[in-house]
């Protein structure tokens, strides 16, 4: 019998696309399905996804929890242990269509959900840490639940399948976003399990991914010791894990996490002037098992952001568009042109140097 | 007594058509198992001084000499074996302990040897180290875990004192009086050249050998021979012994013969007095204490240098670590049971302790399930013969490997395993001026720089066919081997998968 | 002369302070434990008061130390030049592996005092304790001089047990008024002559100096040396893998 995410380990190549908007305006889901669509040959059926952010200005202030379910016991058990932990304001079925090449669905359902004041001041927990272990918790011990998406304002749709079908499967077309993320999936071995499509989440940062990193079972081994529990053996979740600890636990920015996990060669830092030498030194030294090495390249969403990174040898082709206020990133520039033809500048970043684009003033929304 | 007789172990087979009479062999044999036979008009030879160290073999201008395993036996008994047998005779004999020398050569698993390493295919772009950069620069020593800003934001430089080894090799501890001031020498001087780091043992070191103070970790061990302020000053790294492979749980013992005037000098003992070194440390007899022996030496040095401690691989060896960890210990490094030594009971050299193998998974398995890997640095030796056992334990979790029977054996040293006579006729493992000038410290030195330059470029090699291009992500990295003939156990400890998995 | 508060502070910030004086004379007062204190140093004269911490003078190179009221465990240990003196006694491992200098203790000392102990061309370490010894006295004793004066022992053995076990050099000299009897066979022990009181004397009169003891009483007592006997060493004996 094939065995799923989580019971072994399974390389994937990919697709990557975004778009960003940095002055906060929010477009549907159209012109990402679009964009990736056109590199449907960069993904081979068995795993596409997406991550909106700004989606759901109407409960801004809550986790929305998005569950794929396998069974009717699962569901009930996992409502029962949110209930017991959070005060549920609203729960449904996530929409779907009925989709031709989208078969096999597990049950899908969204809770928007906030910590109950007793048991937060119980744990004695800042919240964002109340609610990600408790998420990752559900993931490591609750069979047949999957809680994949988790942020607030912000969800995750993913399916096992091509994009373009996920895309149309979760009728994007319905949800408005500031910014998207989205990814097709080559894996070479899965049974195509809908939780190992990408991207993966927690809280309010999710990855999307291209390439098998080299350095995984290092980067698990170490993550895993600060609470975190790699139950889908893919580079994507480790990747998130440690774009987690580093950002939210740590409170490193953006591109000193790019500095960690895509450190610059030794020789490259020697190069530097003395005090970024220092810096970037104490990084790569400091945080050594946190380095990501082999071939990747990277979309990470957050909360009025949107990073995008090479590995330092520029591994995976990656291309950044910009238009006005808007910024797109894929794969490849066709992904790009399609929904863009015309564009103020076009560039291929170098390996290891994170493109970081966040939200003017906070956005209008 | 007659029954106290052993035949030879090993014979020497001289070609007489070859021999030319030209006496090398009797000089340079300082077991004097070859002297000339005047009335024959021949060279002859002593076997039963023999230690098979083949210097003569290796001087015999005409290839005359060779040195052959005795066939002659006893009757054949695979529970009393010849060598079983023989040490009864010996200790009947003389009432003593069982010496010798070097690592355990007991036919036990050898791990490494059990482990297959991975390599990148299609879905993963193996890498090719000649062209692209490789990279094995290791720093040891505790991580922050944290970060922290200044007023305007910058980040803090939080770390505590690092070694930088630019290959993840260092020297591990061999003393002056255990091996001869070339060996030394040999030693101190390829560190430097390689970047990366000797140790002086619990000999104290030599005043020749202060210029080398950046590359060299200073022993204190429990005799604490030699240690003083300017001794603690001078290594980039202070290493507390608190045990060793070859020889767990038992001290050492350098007689006062090898106690000459410069050992006399480095040890701070009187010349010809006994160096004894007392089995634990007395001013530790337990967890806390041995805190407070490293605190001590973070006081007297000002935190400026990292402290690293020094354990046997012995049955609890993850819950020790664990406790060293936690002591304030920066490294801990992790001896195993087929280490080297200049002279142990056989006995214990033999029967106690455990694979380096199972030791370096169990604690760094241990380490990360409490959260504290990143507190020390883990630094593993005994024995590591070659590249691949290197990237072997670097894969299972160790930081960098300690090498000292490879050195040893790179300065020309043939494992003959008679260190303890003091009567080396390679030069490392004595101390008598005629044999010691034999071995040429720039030869040495630069034999050692070519063995680690070598095994630097097989790991690099072997990491770039994974497409790991930096040794960072290589560390702790066990999905990138795979265990044959092991058992279901043996895997489990090890953390690895079975070839096929 | 600089004075450091110790009370409940840290030893770190103690001796940061310490090392950090200006003068060479330091007194370092309310000490509560604080451990390591003058470990290390060169030519400062610390004087303590409270309870000196663990290490006390570890690794002392020509430093005085003065303690008014005892010393933990480990004082001295590995020193190399200086000396400490305890108005007061010890705990457990004083002079541990101490090459040189001297350690007056006024009172007793603990279980394995002056283990180890060694001496060096001009290094001569000496240790004076003015009351009793614990066990393991002397242990593996390779240098220097370890001096029991037992005051207030009534001329009994001032030693616990197993006093000098693996002794090969140096020489322990205990007052007492019969020669010990449970000593290792590895010892020799012999009645101080007149002649041989001359070596120790200096240090009973420093003593009787320091502490305000009677030193002509002190001297008038009878001593016992022990030495290791070098007909009957603890050597191991080997016969060696073929």
């Amino acid at each position: 019998m094939l065995q799923k995410e989580g019971q072994v380990r399974i390389p994937a190549g990919c697709a990557i696309s975004g778009i960003f908007h940095k002055d906060g305006t929010r477009e549907n889901g159209t012109r990402i399905i679009d964009s990736i669509r056109t590199m449907h040959d960069r993904s081979n059926g068995l795993g596409g996804g997406f991550a909106g952010y700004g989606i759901y200005p109407e409960y801004a202030d809550y986790y929305a929890f998005h569950v794929f379910y396998d069974t009717q016991a699962a569901k009930e058990e996992c409502e029962r242990e949110i209930e017991r932990h959070f005060d549920i304001v609203n729960l449904s079925k996530i929409p779907t269509r009925q989709h031709p090449r989208i078969t096999d669905a597990p049950m899908i359902w969204r809770y928007f959900v906030t910590p109950l004041p007793t048991k937060l001041a119980a744990s004695q927990l800042e919240e964002r840490e109340f609610t990600s272990r408790f998420v990752i918790r559900i993931n490591h011990t609750l069979n047949g639940a999957y809680i994949f998406s988790s942020g607030k304002n912000m969800g995750v749709f993913k399916a096992n399948g091509f994009p373009e079908d996920v895309g149309e499967y979760y009728m994007l077309e319905n949800y408005e976003a500031y910014s998207w993320t989205c990814h097709g999936r080559y894996p070479t071995n899965t049974p195509g399990w809908w939780g190992g499509a990408h991207p993966f989440a927690l809280l309010d940062t999710t990855v999307v991914h291209n390439g098998e990193i080299s350095s995984y079972d290092a980067n698990r081994r170490f993550i895993e010791m600060f609470g975190y529990s790699c139950d889908l053996l893919t580079d994507t979740e480790v990747i998130t894990y440690i774009i987690d600890y580093l950002g939210r636990k740590l409170g490193m920015t953006y591109s000193e996490i790019a500095n960690v996990i895509a450190a610059p060669f030794w020789s490259t830092i020697e190069k530097q002037e003395p005090k970024e030498r220092e810096r970037l030194t104490y990084l790569r030294n400091a945080f050594a098992s946190l380095m990501v090495t082999g071939p990747f390249s990277i979309l990470v969403g957050y909360t009025g952001g949107l990073m995008a990174l090479n590995d330092r040898l520029k591994l995976r082709s990656m291309v950044v568009g910009e238009k006005d206020d808007t910024v797109y990133i894929a794969s490849e520039e066709c992904a790009i042109r399609v929904i863009q033809p015309e564009l103020d500048k076009l560039w291929a970043p170098k390996g290891g140097e994170p493109v970081i684009v966040n939200l003017k003033n906070g956005g209008n929304q | 007594m007659a029954i106290d007789f052993l035949y030879p172990q090993y014979e020497v087979v001289r070609n007489n058509d070859r021999c030319i009479n030209c006496r090398a062999c009797e000089r340079q044999c300082a077991n004097e198992v070859h002297f000339w036979d005047a009335d024959n008009n021949r060279m002859q030879a002593d076997e039963s001084k023999c230690v098979a160290c083949h210097r003569c073999v290796a001087l015999c201008p005409t290839r005359a000499l060779k040195i052959v395993k005795t066939d002659h036996t006893f009757r054949e008994n695979a529970n009393w074996t010849g060598k079983a047998i023989s040490e009864v005779y010996r200790q009947a004999g003389s009432g003593g302990v069982l010496l010798s020398s070097m690592g355990n050569p007991d036919p036990h698993p050898i791990y490494w040897d059990k482990i297959l390493i991975n390599a990148s295919q299609v879905t993963n772009p193996s890498i090719d180290p000649l062209r692209e950069p490789m990279e094995t620069k290791t720093f040891l020593g505790k991580k922050p875990g944290k970060i922290e800003r200044d007023e305007n934001g910058n980040l803090v430089p939080n770390l505590a004192p690092q070694l930088e080894l630019n290959l993840p090799i260092m020297f591990s501890a061999m003393s002056y009086g255990s091996i001869s001031y070339n060996a030394h020498a040999a030693l101190a001087r390829a560190a430097s050249a390689l970047g990366t780091y000797y140790n002086t043992g619990e000999g104290g070191l030599h005043q020749d050998f202060y210029q080398y103070g950046p590359h060299t970790i200073v022993q204190v061990a429990s005799g604490r021979f030699g240690v003083h302020k300017d001794y603690l000053e001078a290594g980039a790294a202070i290493e507390i012994k608190m045990g060793q492979g070859a020889k767990p749980g038992i001290g050492g013992h350098l007689p006062g013969l090898k106690v000459g005037p410069d050992i006399s000098k480095t040890r701070m003992i009187p010349e010809g007095t006994d160096a004894i070194s007392p089995a634990p440390h007395h001013d530790i007899y337990s967890i806390e204490d041995l805190r407070q022996l490293v605190y001590s030496l973070k006081e007297a040095t000002e935190y400026k240098k990292p402290v690293m401690v020094k354990i046997a691989a012995v049955n609890n060896v993850a819950a020790v670590a664990s406790g060293v960890a936690r002591s304030g210990a920066d490294i801990i490094c992790i001896d195993g049971y087929r280490g080297g030594t200049g002279a142990a009971p056989t006995r214990i050299r033999d029967n106690v302790g455990i694979p380096i193998e199972l030791a370096l998974a169990a604690v760094d398995q241990r380490l990360r399930d409490e959260g504290i890997r990143d507190e020390v640095s883990v630094v593993v030796g005994g024995s590591i013969r070659n590249s691949a056992d290197l990237l072997k334990a670097i894969a299972l979790g160790a930081d960098a490997c300690y090498i000292g029977t490879a050195a040893l054996l790179a300065m020309g040293c043939h494992l003959c395993r008679t260190c303890q006579t003091g009567k080396c006729n390679w030069g490392i493992a004595t101390q008598r001026p005629e044999l010691v000038k034999r071995l040429n410290p720039d030869i040495g030195s630069q034999r050692l720089i070519n063995l680690l330059t070598a095994w630097d470029h097989e790991l690099k090699e072997m990491m770039g066919g994974m497409g790991i291009n930096s040794i960072e992500a290589l560390r702790g990295n066990r999905l990138m081997l795979r265990g044959i003939s092991l058992t279901d156990r043996e895997l489990n400890i090890l953390g690895i998968k079975h070839a096929g998995e | 002369m600089t004075t450091v508060q110790a009370g409940l502070t840290y030893y770190k910030q103690v001796n940061e302070q310490i090392r950090a004086a200006q003068d060479s004379e330091i007194t370092v007062e309310n000490v509560i434990g604080q451990r390591y204190i003058g470990c290390g140093s060169t030519d400062r004269k610390i004087t303590v008061h409270g309870t000196a911490g663990n290490g006390l003078g570890q690794y002392l190179n020509g430093s005085t130390i003065e303690v008014f009221g005892n010393a933990q465990e480990a004082v001295g240990d590995t020193m190399n030049a200086g000396e400490i003196v305890v108005h007061g006694s010890v705990g457990d491992a004083c002079g541990y592996a101490m090459r040189g200098g001297k350690i007056y203790i006024k009172g007793d000392c603990g279980y394995r005092a002056g283990i180890h102990m060694k001496a060096y061309q001009q290094h001569f370490p000496v240790m004076v304790v003015g009351g009793k010894a614990g066990s393991f006295l002397g242990e593996y004793l390779a240098g220097g001089l370890i001096l029991v004066l037992g005051i207030g022992q009534n001329g009994a053995y001032p030693v616990n047990n197993f006093c000098g076990t693996g002794m090969h050099g140096g020489k322990i000299v205990l007052r007492c008024d019969k020669a010990p009897t449970d000593l290792p066979r590895q010892v020799l022990v012999s009645e101080v002559s007149e002649d041989d009181m001359t070596e120790f004397a200096p240090y009973i009169k420093e003593y009787a100096q320091l502490f305000g003891a009677d030193a002509e009483n002190l001297l008038s007592q009878k001593y016992f040396v022990l030495t290791p006997n070098p007909e009957a060493g603890y050597k191991q004996l080997y016969t060696f893998e073929a």
